[in-house]
């Protein structure tokens, strides 16, 4: 899974045509590192139709907050550029519900 | 899959967990399902003083790592799926999962609570960008910003004094006159130079165009509404318990919480409650613990009487 940081976020992310879902994690967030294991069996299942990146928060705060992410976890859907969708917090970002974001999306 | 467990155990906080050790240990064959983080609430907390023991390396993680360790040494297996009903019956208990079913002549169900929401316009809208229920997850983003904490319990003025060592200014809004955290506690926050508290004040609003912007206060005994600028608003308001997926199966008292007995027995038969999830008074990871060993404990002996298991 490609890692994002402030280098790359606008060239793999905001300049790019097709889908891309960004899993904003950090380092000391539980429940995003308990996620982790699901994000990359998805990465696997829908790599071929979807683009799916990690950024890590806590090395990339400045980008976070530039997203408006204050929160962890928050799974983002880029469309060519665009955000389309999301979704934050542990009890809403299980692996059914980044699953199912995927499907709506590609 | 048509292995029969001796006991299965429904989330791995600190009650399941130990429900699986004491298991484990009695030579029963347990497994434990966790839908999310290992670990449960203790997990997302540094500030963990109050565990025997724990006091050289007090954070939540690193006890929860060594407490799942401790139940996988000595046998209980794992599994990461969430529990979405039962069907009991005398001898075979099947408990369905989202991918699955599991069988079990025992249920310990130890699922824990989660956080209660405010209620306050702003906050769906704003979760995430500002607005958070995790101090571990999401301090990082208000280094040297200013964020305001909602609550007075426990919870609400730990993590206050945890977000210091992130947030320029923590100020504490509670609708009380004085909190209900243990004194020691209270005594440190008072203390902590970057720690501002307003009494007697509910927060009416969370607002922001994207991220969050401020709050509107609202003095609970003048009904005076004032703006108050922030970064941040962490809420800990108290929880609830997670127990939807059992209802109808055991017995609730009118807020959720699934009634047990003094040996965690639950209204179901070989089915038994251990943790926050239970009506009790003290909801922490000691009796939790407490609460997961007894668990674990009942269910063997009723395993014993009932398929006259021969056992060691
Ligand atoms: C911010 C914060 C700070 C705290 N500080 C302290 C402290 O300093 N000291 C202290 O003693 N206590 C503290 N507590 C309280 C303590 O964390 C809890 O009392 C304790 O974790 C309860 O343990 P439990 O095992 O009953 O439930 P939980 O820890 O809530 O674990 C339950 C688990 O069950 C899982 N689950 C729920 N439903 C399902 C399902 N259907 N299928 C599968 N799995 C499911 C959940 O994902 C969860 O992991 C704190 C709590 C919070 C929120």
């Amino acid at each position: 899974m490609l890692e994002l940081n402030k280098d790359n976020f606008e060239a793999e992310v905001l300049q790019t045509e097709g889908t891309v879902l960004v899993d904003f994690w950090g380092s000391k967030c539980e429940p995003c590192k308990a996620l982790m294991p699901d994000v990359e069996r998805l990465a696997e299942q829908y790599g071929d139709k979807i683009k799916i990146c990690k950024l890590n928060t806590t090395d990339n705060r400045r980008l976070a907050i530039s997203q408006k992410v204050l929160g962890l976890p928050t799974f983002i859907i880029y469309k060519n550029g665009e955000r389309i969708k999301e979704i934050s917090g542990a009890e809403n970002c299980t692996p059914d519900a980044i699953e199912a974001l995927i499907k709506e999306n590609i | 899959m048509s292995k029969i467990y001796d006991v299965a155990i429904v989330g791995g906080g600190p009650a399941g967990l130990s429900a699986g050790l004491y298991a484990s240990r009695s030579k029963l064959s347990s497994i434990i399902i966790e839908k999310g983080k290992w670990g449960g609430q203790a997990a997302t907390t540094e500030e963990l003083e109050n565990y025997p023991g724990s006091i050289e390396h007090p954070t939540g993680p690193k006890l929860m790592d060594r407490m799942k360790a401790q139940a996988e040494a000595f046998g209980t297996e794992f599994v990461k799926d969430e529990v979405t009903g039962f069907e009991l019956s005398e001898d075979i208990k099947r408990i369905r999962l989202s991918n699955g079913e599991i069988q079990a002549r025992t249920i310990i169900i130890a699922t824990g609570a989660q956080p209660m929401l405010l209620g306050a316009p702003g906050e769906m809208e704003l979760r995430g960008k500002g607005v958070s229920y995790c101090a571990t997850c999401d301090a990082d983003f208000f280094t040297e910003l200013e964020v305001v904490v909602v609550g007075g319990g426990d919870a609400a003025v730990e993590e206050a004094i945890y977000l210091t060592r992130f947030a320029e200014k923590v100020t504490i809004v509670h609708r009380r006159d004085e909190f209900r955290a243990a004194k020691s506690i209270v005594a440190k926050a008072m203390e902590n130079e970057k720690i501002d508290i307003i009494w007697n004040t509910v927060v009416e609003e969370i607002y922001g165009d994207g991220i969050v912007e401020g709050v509107k206060l609202k003095n609970a005994q003048t009904g005076e509404v004032t703006d108050f600028r922030t970064d941040g608003v962490f809420v800990f308001v108290g929880t609830k318990p997670i127990a939807e997926f059992a209802k109808g199966v055991v017995d609730m008292n009118e807020k959720g919480y699934i009634l047990g007995d003094e040996e965690m027995r639950t209204s179901a038969e070989g089915v038994y409650v251990a943790g926050d999830v239970r009506v009790k008074s003290l909801r922490q990871v000691i009796t939790a613990a407490a609460d997961g060993a007894i668990a674990a404990t009942t269910a063997e002996r009723y395993i014993e009487e009932k398929f006259h298991k021969l056992k060691r």
